[in-house]
């Protein structure tokens, strides 16, 4: 079966992720050969797709659906903004998780979760003209694995609270 | 504690991923005991509303909902924020009077401020017990407290963080484990 990569940037405008996906060869050339990616699925919201043709691989692209979980789900790599919620979506998925900052929203709280969840182990972060870089790290790569949150801890919490 | 007593309880719902984290919390509760359920969701929020119905399923005859006026949008200067927060906190005294919650569950933003304000108005006034107030803050705070989260410091309002390191600079919080 084949190994697909989904690129998702949420309701953001990030044209920059999305053109260099498409158009920076070595982040293609890393995709393809060092982690033998032949399908590439892009989520683009708000950003502009730039034309492109010739590719030595296949491409998927839409704007928005109700729900990215089944590409997610389907995918081998997902390289993600730093939303936190697309962020958390991966992790739990378990899939392994490439987070490109976007430089043009600084001073951006989300920010706070890619650090620290880097810190973990959880996943890479970078910025658009490290990708190809950052990819590399993810040949033969096992991350930690993340464990969802446990929302019982705050249903006990409520009945000591409430006693 | 006595199983058979319930608890009425009002729930603010933000937007977004707040909602989403809400849901999630609720989720570990006991719903039997944690009843009727009063959301408030504000009037442009469809997807709050539509989480809540899809989570209330079963459960309709348990809870009620509000709407409300949201009292500060994305992007809204933090100046006129403030008329729209007092427009908000008028509009949610009677909610809070009629309801007369014992628990109330905020994770901000929207209309957590305004809430946590009337009912402790109302409390100093007698016009209610005192309810316990609860914020949670989100899983996306990692350094730093949000606005609501700094705000709420302030008031007699449990606090949880859902890392660790946040209770070293806010020693008014308290972390029992990732929640979310």
């Amino acid at each position: 079966m084949g190994k697909c990569a989904f690129i998702t940037v949420g309701t953001t405008q990030f044209d920059l992720l999305i053109e260099t996906i498409i158009h920076d060869s070595n982040v293609l050339e890393t995709l393809i050969n060092r982690l033998h990616i032949d399908k590439i699925i892009l989520q683009t919201g708000n950003s502009q797709m730039p034309s492109y043709d010739n590719l030595s691989i296949p491409i998927e692209h839409y704007k928005y659906k109700d729900s990215i979980d089944n590409d997610i789900q389907q995918a081998d790599i997902v390289i993600s903004h730093a939303g936190a919620g697309t962020i958390l979506q991966t992790l739990e998925a378990h899939k392994p998780l490439l987070v490109v900052v976007n430089e043009k929203l600084m001073n951006n709280h989300q920010l706070e979760i890619a650090h620290e969840m880097e810190q973990q182990g959880y996943l890479y972060h970078c910025t658009c003209s490290t990708i190809a870089k950052t990819l590399e790290k993810y040949v033969n790569h096992k991350f930690r694995q993340y464990e969802k949150g446990n929302p019982l801890l705050f249903g006990h919490y409520l009945n000591q609270i409430m006693s | 504690m006595n199983q058979k007593k319930t608890i009425p309880t009002l729930i603010v719902l933000g937007s977004g991923g707040h909602t989403t984290e809400m849901f999630r919390l609720l989720s570990g509760t006991d719903l039997n005991i944690y009843k009727p359920r009063y959301y408030t969701i504000a009037t442009t929020d469809k997807m709050s509303a539509k989480k809540m119905n899809e989570f209330e399923l079963n459960t309709l005859k348990d809870m009620d909902v509000s709407f409300i006026n949201r009292s500060r949008h994305v992007g809204q200067s933090y100046f006129s924020s403030i008329f729209t927060t007092l427009w908000a906190f008028f509009t949610v005294i009677p909610i809070v009077y009629r309801v007369r919650p014992k628990l109330i569950l905020v994770n901000g933003p929207g209309t957590c401020i305004p809430i946590v304000i009337a009912s402790l108005l109302l409390w100093v006034l007698f016009l209610i017990n005192r309810p316990k107030i609860i914020f949670v803050e989100s899983i996306c705070r990692v350094q730093s407290l949000s606005l609501t989260g700094k705000i709420l410091q302030y008031l007699p309002v449990h606090i949880l963080v859902q890392w660790p390191q946040l209770t070293e600079h806010y020693p008014k919080t308290q972390y029992i484990g990732r929640l979310v």
